[in-house]
């Protein structure tokens, strides 16, 4: 045992580690992605990490580790859950042998995703029981118990939690690697009357699914991490009309739970009811903590599972208690909440003032800038844009996006992201579009992680059913907004392996597309002529722009403005957007600590006034 | 019974922008604590806005403390890596509360291509009104007396160690440094962590 300032997502994965886990697989996504890279950091040797190409070949080849009796995890984020619902949603009929953790990381906000779903929601969808921890030392602590739990039962578990606790540190107590448990494959065992899905099958275990949840619910209300937090002090209880005591409690859970003990610090607070596991519902606890109440506050995120839960058990049982939270108006429907937002719902629902946070007076605050993220300096997604651009000139365009650092190319002043929806759906847009407005030229852009992960299949649509579009894949060799994992065409594992790499050229003609040329997009002039001839083809074409990611490489030099050429005229700023091009004293500067020597805005300036030094 | 050593609590905001090296700073100090035998836990931006976006990290140091988020008006020190950055998080400094700035403005995209203003000297002037217990350090100066623009988190946590309010000393900050940071970086960081306390005498 030693002590660890850890993450939360490291944490879990030292908790798998320490479960035993022998086989892990994922896709990243932010806030998911650093438990699997920790696995695979820390490995001991014996477990096969991998980074599989979209999050349903990581269900998939867990599932198939756990048929064969290994302890598997597989990690994702929520809307990566999507991609997995196929093979999840069977996946429960069938069960598990090996002990099945899939850690999913909802981000409410959303501070890095395009939906704000609750996997507790798709928990009760799925009827794959969840855990969802409250703090760091949860996170390591609570996946051991999610592994036994997934291996008693025989069925997945999800590990949810939200970025709070996936991105917050603690210092904990973990084990050295010596006390790590062991887990022994033992192996499949060929039955296919177990693991062959007929609506035989299905009808069959579904009805011992919901036997089997129905009995959880009851064993969870005796599960020591869903419990009744005794109130302290007066217990925030209020005099109410005709002399009588409301009295009042709240129910939470996930990072919610620490916000609201960190309202009361110190002071005297209400009973809480925590839950860890929300599905199947702890019903016996519930009803035992609304037995004496008047009105409970639900504090959640995302959805109203909890409130939904207890409005239930009150209904059930006939239990004549007002459950306020979200559906009340009393918790906001969506977004984060924070601890001053969960200070101010405690403050209103106890009528209490002194609950809140106050700031100090900063009424007369100056107007800010505002400083949402942009492309880095450098980076070469921004000249890949800036030729298509230049090529489109004038022209009827629409540009379909996709998700990545290249959605950053929406901002002004390049504006070159039209649309973007979900992982690869940029090239089929492009093509519903481009069917209703012959007229316009229509581009998809795709990453290359996203391009492997799921944008093949929509090539291949849009290639047999006639579209015609320009399919840009920007391949900077790595999935660089998640943090530089290695994909199908960077030649590596995430085990470090030197592998073949999948080819993109090769793929699109495969696939039977007969214009497929690659460029480097830091080369302006070779760029706008490929996208020229490009997009006079007929059907669909592609052109791969190829230059490395500017964080895994070194910079190749410096820009410097020479003052006394240049005009002021801030062509290089208005339309490239670099962060390391300001200006000062009415002329171009180059901060050269941002700057990466790509030598765009030198190919911009108008009068040539920006150089290279090395 | 809660005695009030149990209650005591050191929480220290860190803002800037994504790339700037909040992050190490906030572990430099967690670090520290930890030496101490002090529960440390944190919170930060991590993802789509580490691209040059507005970033903080909460980091609260104590045995009572039972969430990494800071509550507005409850941070007792902010160091703050970028001016507009500072005033943007003032709401989460107490009243009386100290701050360590950095004096060089980092002009957003948005301020360069006229979507937005950056107001630098009104936005100094008023955490000079704000703030009593304020250092302003010249990250540019410094930069260039270290011969590196690589160590201004160091330097602040040198400035935010002289502040009084983050409840570790020189050596402690020093002691973590030697202890995470490669070999070839150590004297540089060292030198940085002492800029400030060095300047001023």
């Amino acid at each position: 045992m030693h002590k660890e300032y850890l993450m939360g997502n490291e944490a879990m994965a030292v908790g798998a580690l320490a479960a035993g886990v022998n086989f892990v697989a994922g896709y990243p996504g932010t806030p998911s992605t650093e438990v699997l890279e920790t696995v695979a950091k820390r490995n001991p040797g014996n477990v096969h990490v991998e980074w599989s190409v979209n999050e349903k070949a990581a269900m998939e080849a867990a599932a198939g580790a756990s048929y064969a009796g290994a302890r598997s995890l597989v990690t994702m984020k929520q809307v990566g859950l999507n991609v997995a619902a196929d093979p999840l949603m069977s996946l429960e009929y069938i069960g598990v042998r090996g002990g099945m953790v899939i850690m999913v990381a909802d981000d409410p906000g959303p501070i890095s995703s395009q939906t704000e779903q609750d996997t507790r929601t798709f928990a009760m969808f799925s009827k794959v029981p969840l855990f969802d921890p409250s703090t760091v030392e949860e996170a390591f602590s609570m996946m051991k118990e999610a592994f036994d739990f997934s291996e008693k039962w025989g069925t997945p578990v999800f590990f949810r939690a939200t970025t709070r606790v996936d991105h917050g540190y603690e210092s904990i107590d973990v084990p050295d690697e010596n006390e790590y448990e062991k887990h022994e494959a033992e192996g499949f065992i060929k039955d296919a009357s177990r693991f062959v899905i007929f609506p035989r099958l299905s009808v069959k275990n579904h009805a011992l699914i919901e036997k089997r949840n129905s009995e959880l619910s009851g064993i969870l209300s005796k599960y020591p991490r869903n419990y009744i937090l005794p109130p302290e002090g007066d217990g925030g209880s209020r005099a109410a009309g005709e002399g009588r005591i409301r009295r009042k409690a709240i129910a939470t859970h996930g990072i919610n739970y620490t916000y609201v003990l960190d309202a009361f610090h110190g002071a005297s607070r209400p009973e809480i009811l925590r839950i860890a596991v929300p599905f199947p519902f702890p019903e016996e606890l519930a009803k035992e903590f609304l037995r004496d109440k008047d009105e409970v506050l639900c504090v959640e995120e995302l959805d109203p599972v909890i409130e939904r839960a207890l409005i239930h058990v009150c209904g059930k049982y006939s239990i004549p208690v007002r459950i306020r939270g979200k559906l009340t108006g009393d918790i906001a429907p969506s977004g984060e909440n924070s601890v001053d937002s969960v200070a101010d719902a405690l403050a209103d629902f106890l009528e209490d003032d002194s609950i809140r946070n106050v700031s100090m007076d900063l009424d007369d605050m100056p107007a800010l800038p505002v400083r949402p993220p942009v492309l880095c300096a450098g980076c070469p997604h921004r000249a890949s844009f800036y030729a298509v651009k230049q090529a489109m000139k004038g022209r009827k365009t629409f540009y379909g996006g996709d998700i990545g650092c290249y959605t950053l190319g929406n901002a002004e002043p390049l504006e070159m992201c039209d649309t973007c929806l979900c992982m690869g759906a940029g090239i089929n847009i492009a093509q519903g579009i481009s069917r209703v407005e012959p007229d316009t030229k229509c581009f998809a852009f795709v990453g290359d992680s996203t391009f492997f992960a799921s944008g093949i299949t929509g090539v291949v649509n849009a290639f047999y059913n006639q579209a015609e579009l320009t399919l840009i894949v920007l391949d900077n060799s790595t999935t660089a907004m998640t943090g530089h994992q290695p994909h199908p065409g960077s030649g590596r594992t995430a085990m470090g392996e030197i592998v073949e790499k999948v080819s993109i050229e090769r793929v699109l003609r495969a696939i039977g597309l007969s214009f497929v040329e690659t460029v480097d997009p830091l080369d302006l002039e070779a760029s706008i002529d490929t996208v020229k001839r490009a997009q006079e083809q007929k059907g669909v074409k592609a052109v791969i722009f190829r230059s490395p990611c500017i964080a895994i490489e070194k910079p190749a030099g410096k820009a410097v403005v020479n003052t006394d050429s240049c005009i002021g005229c801030r062509k290089c700023i208005n339309e490239l957007g670099c962060p390391a091009v300001v200006l000062d004293g009415g002329k171009a500067k180059i901060t050269s600590s941002m700057c990466t020597g790509c030598m765009l805005c030198g190919k911009v300036c108008p009068v040539g006034a920006i150089g290279k030094k090395d | 019974m809660k005695t009030e050593k149990d209650l005591r609590e050191v929480n220290i905001l860190l803002c800037g922008v994504g790339g700037q090296g909040t992050i190490l700073a906030s572990r430099l100090i967690a670090d520290a604590a930890m030496k101490k035998g002090i529960h440390a836990c944190s919170a930060e931006t991590i993802g789509m806005a580490q691209r040059g976006g507005s970033v903080f990290t909460n980091l609260r140091l104590g045995d009572s403390v039972r969430t990494p988020r800071i509550g507005k008006g409850r941070a007792d020190l902010m160091i703050a890596f970028e001016p507009a950055e500072a005033v943007r998080m003032l709401p989460f400094l107490k009243e009386g509360g100290a701050a360590v700035v950095s004096m060089e403005p980092i002009m957003p995209v948005s301020a360069m291509v006229g979507s937005s203003s950056y107001p630098a000297e009104e936005i100094l002037s008023y955490l000079k009104k704000k703030v009593k217990n304020l250092t302003l350090v010249d990250s540019a100066r410094a930069a260039s007396d270290l011969k590196s623009a690589k160590c201004l988190n160091v330097v602040l946590l040198g400035a935010a160690v002289m502040s009084g309010c983050l409840g570790l000393s020189e050596d402690d900050i020093e002691e973590a440094i030697i202890d995470r940071l490669p070999e070839k970086l150590k004297d540089l960081n060292l030198k940085a962590l002492r800029y400030v306390k060095e300047k001023n005498q």
